[in-house]
């Protein structure tokens, strides 16, 4: 027995797992040889190794998603956080200049007005940043609606749906998350076949916000026609589509979205 | 190859870990978003010429322990929960259910260290750089891991039993 090398709980790991060399595994085997029940302990580990890697391996071969290789593939953000902060920057600018820059501190909590036209800018930037883009104009597209309305319902913390907008020859192209001065803002975007966009953006509102009937704002070139209702703030902007077109479209989405 | 095409080619390994870490297909993908936008957005903390694989294994590792300790109230309610379910059937189905259960039921970081070892077929030394530990605590989490699966496919056969009886 003086002779039987020492064994340590590592060394039985490695060797569950095939990676002592040659001459260290044929030690722990005859020291396993002499113990059934540690035999039997490692044995059962390869076992669940092995139960792992088939359970789990099939996971390689699924399709991925397309939103995630996008994710993966796309550029680091830097430029494109940067093009926000100049909307952001630009908004801000042109909110001042215009006189109805509406800093919640200022006026009574959740008033509606002030509330909204926070909103509609938001909106409208959101849409000049992400309606011109050609690659990635969303982060999950319209071939998986159902995850998209899922996860951006989850994470604005409401019950989001995308509305359809087929009979004003409009077609959803998918969806992204923004963040908002609250929390998650979910993003749809919409097409026509030549290519005219509108976004419709979709926020939680806090309890104290009232419903408010149609209003309309103008940021830049983006028309933004916004409202609340029940839990939720609603924005549809273009920079492609008349007024007049945009409230067609805002009544439709409003009457779809009714519960 | 650029990190896009790089990031883009451990997309299914990040998926793999992921469902095996969280269980669920929808959590283990929204694991695999965040994991590749923080990537993205901490890229300039990676060393060229470094295993790229190993570094997003590390970023993946950190935004689930942060998501984790986001919703620790969930994590204690379900390390509360009684046995397993028990079926009357068994089936390879049902088994790899089992697994996944038994594998949610192991501590984090018992279970990452498994998974890297086990799935990513990652060296000692690499799970402990990757997880930022020591290679012994590697060593002995591997250890406790392992035991704690094997006594609970164990007892999940007596268990079922008692409750078939009665």
């Amino acid at each position: 027995m003086s002779t039987e090398p020492t064994v340590t709980e590592a060394d039985l790991q490695a060797y569950a797992d095939g990676r002592l060399g040659v001459e260290r595994r044929a030690e722990v085997e005859s020291w396993l040889a002499a113990r059934p029940e540690d035999a039997e302990r490692v044995a059962a580990y390869r076992r669940l190794g092995d139960a792992l890697r088939a359970a789990y391996d099939p996971v390689l071969a699924e399709p991925v998603p397309q939103y995630l290789e996008s994710t993966a593939a796309r550029r680091p953000r830097a430029r494109r956080i940067a093009a926000v902060a100049g909307w952001i920057t630009l908004g801000a600018l042109l909110g001042a200049l215009a006189g109805w820059e509406a800093r919640d501190w200022r006026r009574p909590a959740g008033q509606p007005l002030a509330e909204g036209a926070v909103m509609a800018r938001r909106a409208a930037i959101a849409h000049a940043t992400y309606s011109p883009e050609v690659r990635h104009p969303v982060e999950v597209g319209a071939d998986q609606e159902e995850h998209l309305v899922a996860w951006l319902s989850k994470r604005v913390g409401a019950r989001v749906r995308a509305p359809k907008l087929d009979e004003v020859g409009m077609a959803l192209v998918g969806g992204r998350l923004l963040p908002g001065e609250s929390g998650p803002v979910a993003l749809f975007m919409y097409q026509t076949a030549a290519g005219r966009r509108l976004t419709l953006y979709i926020r939680a509102e806090a309890k104290g916000n009232r419903e408010t009937a149609f209003r309309y704002a103008r940021e830049n070139n983006v028309s933004v026609f916004y409202w609340i209702e029940r839990d939720c703030g609603y924005a549809i902007s273009s920079a492609d589509l008349s007024k007049e077109e945009l409230l067609h479209i805002a009544t439709l989405v409003y009457k779809q979205l009714e519960p | 190859m650029n990190e896009a095409e790089r990031l883009v080619e451990l997309i299914p390994r990040l998926r793999r870990y992921a469902r095996a870490l969280v269980g669920d297909r929808a959590s283990a993908d929204d694991l695999v978003q965040d994991t590749l936008e923080r990537a993205w957005a901490k890229l300039h903390l990676y060393r060229r010429g470094t295993d790229l694989r190993a570094w997003l294994f590390t970023v993946m590792h950190n935004v689930h322990v942060n998501k984790v300790r986001a919703t620790r109230v969930t994590a204690t309610l379900e390390d509360e929960l009684p046995e397993l379910a028990q079926r009357a059937s068994q089936g390879d189905a049902l088994l790899v259910r089992d697994l996944d259960r038994a594998i949610a039921r192991l501590p984090t970081e018992q279970r990452s260290v498994l998974l890297l070892v086990t799935l990513e077929e990652m060296s000692y030394e690499e799970v402990a750089h990757a997880l930022g530990i020591p290679i012994g605590t590697v060593m002995s989490r591997l250890s406790r891991a392992r035991e704690k699966l094997r006594m609970m496919m164990l007892g999940q056969g007596a268990a079922a039993k008692l409750k078939v009886v009665k």
